[in-house]
């Protein structure tokens, strides 16, 4: 059924230039590496997306960056406050891979941490702007970190099963490099199941909404 | 009394149990050829509402016939087909298509997408057409940008409309806090939420007046307090559109919060607010008899 839950905020953590958000989960399911939730965000119309960062026992964590007033009022939580929380949704990460690396850019490593525990913590290439951004790379474990200029791709190495999330330049390098690679893709979404078609993109050749079909897609399935 | 989404604001398929909360599920607008819709970004937050220019993606109505009412019919809830086009003949033949399934509950005329370019003919040559396509009931879903949206009221009355669906959302912009450039790929979008909330109630109380038409109140409902409001101005039913999107499970939350409200009143049931803030309530249009008739309001 879909419900949005109030949830109690546990605490937040500043990581660089990122904030952890951590609720109680609750009788939430944290779904599978690369879902997300819709957050309620405090005093804003719309709630916002997020993949799972980490999903600790009693727990569910997200890796958030203030740019806009929504992730910013998120970014405001305080322990002890509330908010409303609809997910698992969409599509996460197949998990049945011999060789994982994990790939990451930016606040695109958010689903990485719980992605790497799922698979037993897999090798990582992260690349980030700064020496302040890559402060995050603490959570995935196993990780090689590149700093602008030099770019993930530089560091990925062949014969892998490669699992990415970040901007959609780095994805769509990704993919030209990694045609079986799976790509967590990100679109402006205001329902997060289906309902407002703000999410829509090219799949296949055909536009689908990213929220049912996605976020993660098969690198070959997305016209770059 | 009836809660039903706004067209365009649920998929039905996806979310069934969403549309099974509601007393009428309303399609997303139906246009007589397939639509991809608008380039991304197609949705914008702005303060106390959102854009959004999704530009009527649809499957057409060829199609939605064979794949998409035959499902929606399956979900046991009465459907509304909300439907759109570029010229009148175009509302001619789609209702004239709807006509014959018995799955259609209703139909509602979208004459008033804010989201594409080609202007639809006059409203009351289009509800006109419409009406000898169909005996199904048919509302007309108005646009607030006008001069004088009563005066549009009642030449969609006078064409025939059973009933009114008000409002559709109205032209706004958002700008890039950082570029300064639209944030939608085409500029200007339909601004829906709780900033349209005034807007849609004083379509509602003129039109109300102007035509005792039933009317379906829509702008930024989001709790039963909001809806008693627009019952007040002389809707007789309330459809529920952005908070679909943040409260997936908004219409039994409403429908709760309605009835304490409807308490708080000396009026005893829902159906006797309907045009509580009207010093004189019109007489009820004789269409309001036949859509009962037909359990439609």
């Amino acid at each position: 059924m879909l419900r949005r839950q109030r949830r109690r905020v546990l605490a937040t953590e500043s990581i660089g230039p990122y904030t952890l958000l951590r609720v109680a989960r609750g009788g939430l399911e944290p779904g599978i590496p690369g879902q997300f939730f819709m957050l309620e965000a405090p005093g804003r119309p719309l709630p916002r997306p997020m993949s799972l960062c980490l999903a600790p026992p009693g727990e569910l964590a997200f890796l958030i960056d203030p740019i806009g007033p929504g992730t910013r009022a998120l970014c405001r939580l305080r322990p002890g406050d509330r908010l409303g929380v609809l997910g698992p949704l969409g599509n996460g990460f197949s998990l049945d891979v011999e060789r994982p690396l994990l790939v990451g850019g930016g606040i695109g490593i958010a689903p990485l941490p719980y992605l790497s525990d799922a698979l037993g913590h897999p090798p990582a290439v992260l690349g980030f702007r700064s020496d302040l951004h890559a402060e995050a790379a603490r959570l995935v474990p196993n990780a090689e970190v590149v700093l602008e200029p030099t770019y993930v791709t530089e560091a990925i190495r062949p014969g892998h099963d490669v699992l990415a999330c970040g901007p959609e330049p780095m994805l769509a390098a990704v993919a030209s490099l990694e045609p079986t690679a799976q790509l967590a893709w990100e679109a402006p979404m205001a329902c997060g199941y289906g309902a407002c078609y703000g999410c829509a993109v090219e799949i296949d050749g055909e536009i689908k909404r990213l929220c049912l079909d996605g976020p993660v897609l098969a690198a070959e399935a997305v016209a770059a | 009394m009836k809660i039903l989404n706004a067209s365009g604001c649920l998929d039905a398929l996806t979310a069934p149990e969403v549309a099974r909360s509601l007393d009428a599920f309303v399609t997303k607008t139906v246009t007589p050829l397939p639509r991809e819709g608008n380039a991304p970004a197609r949705i914008a937050e702005v303060e106390h509402g959102m854009l959004n220019s999704i530009g009527l993606a649809n499957p057409g109505i060829d199609r939605f016939l064979a794949h998409t009412l035959p499902r929606l019919a399956e979900l046991g809830v009465p459907v509304w087909v909300s439907v759109g086009g570029f010229a009148v003949a175009d509302y001619a033949d789609l209702c004239d298509r709807l006509d014959d399934r018995p799955e259609v509950d209703a139909i509602e005329l979208n004459v008033s997408c804010p989201n594409v370019d080609d202007v639809p003919a006059s409203v009351a040559e289009i509800v006109a057409a419409a009406r000898a396509a169909t005996r199904k009931p048919l509302y007309t879903k108005l646009s607030p940008a006008t001069a004088d949206v009563a005066e549009v009221a009642r030449a969609a009355q006078k064409a025939g409309t059973d009933g009114l669906s008000l409002v559709n959302t109205i032209l706004g912009l958002a700008l890039d806090e950082r570029t300064l450039k639209p944030r939608l790929s085409r500029a200007a979008g339909g601004l829906s939420g709780p900033a349209l909330k005034p807007i849609a109630l004083a379509a509602v109380y003129a039109c109300y007046a102007a035509t005792g038409l039933p009317i379906v109140g829509m702008g930024g409902i989001s709790s039963g307090r909001d809806a008693v409001e627009f019952i007040a101005a002389g809707a007789a039913s309330v459809a529920l559109g952005t908070v679909l999107f943040s409260d997936p499970a908004a219409p039994e939350r409403v429908r709760a919060e309605l009835s304490s409200e409807i308490a708080d009143l000396p009026v005893g049931e829902v159906d006797n607010a309907i045009g509580l803030a009207h010093a004189e309530r019109p007489a009820p249009s004789e269409t309001a008899a036949r859509l009962a008739a037909m359990s439609v309001q």
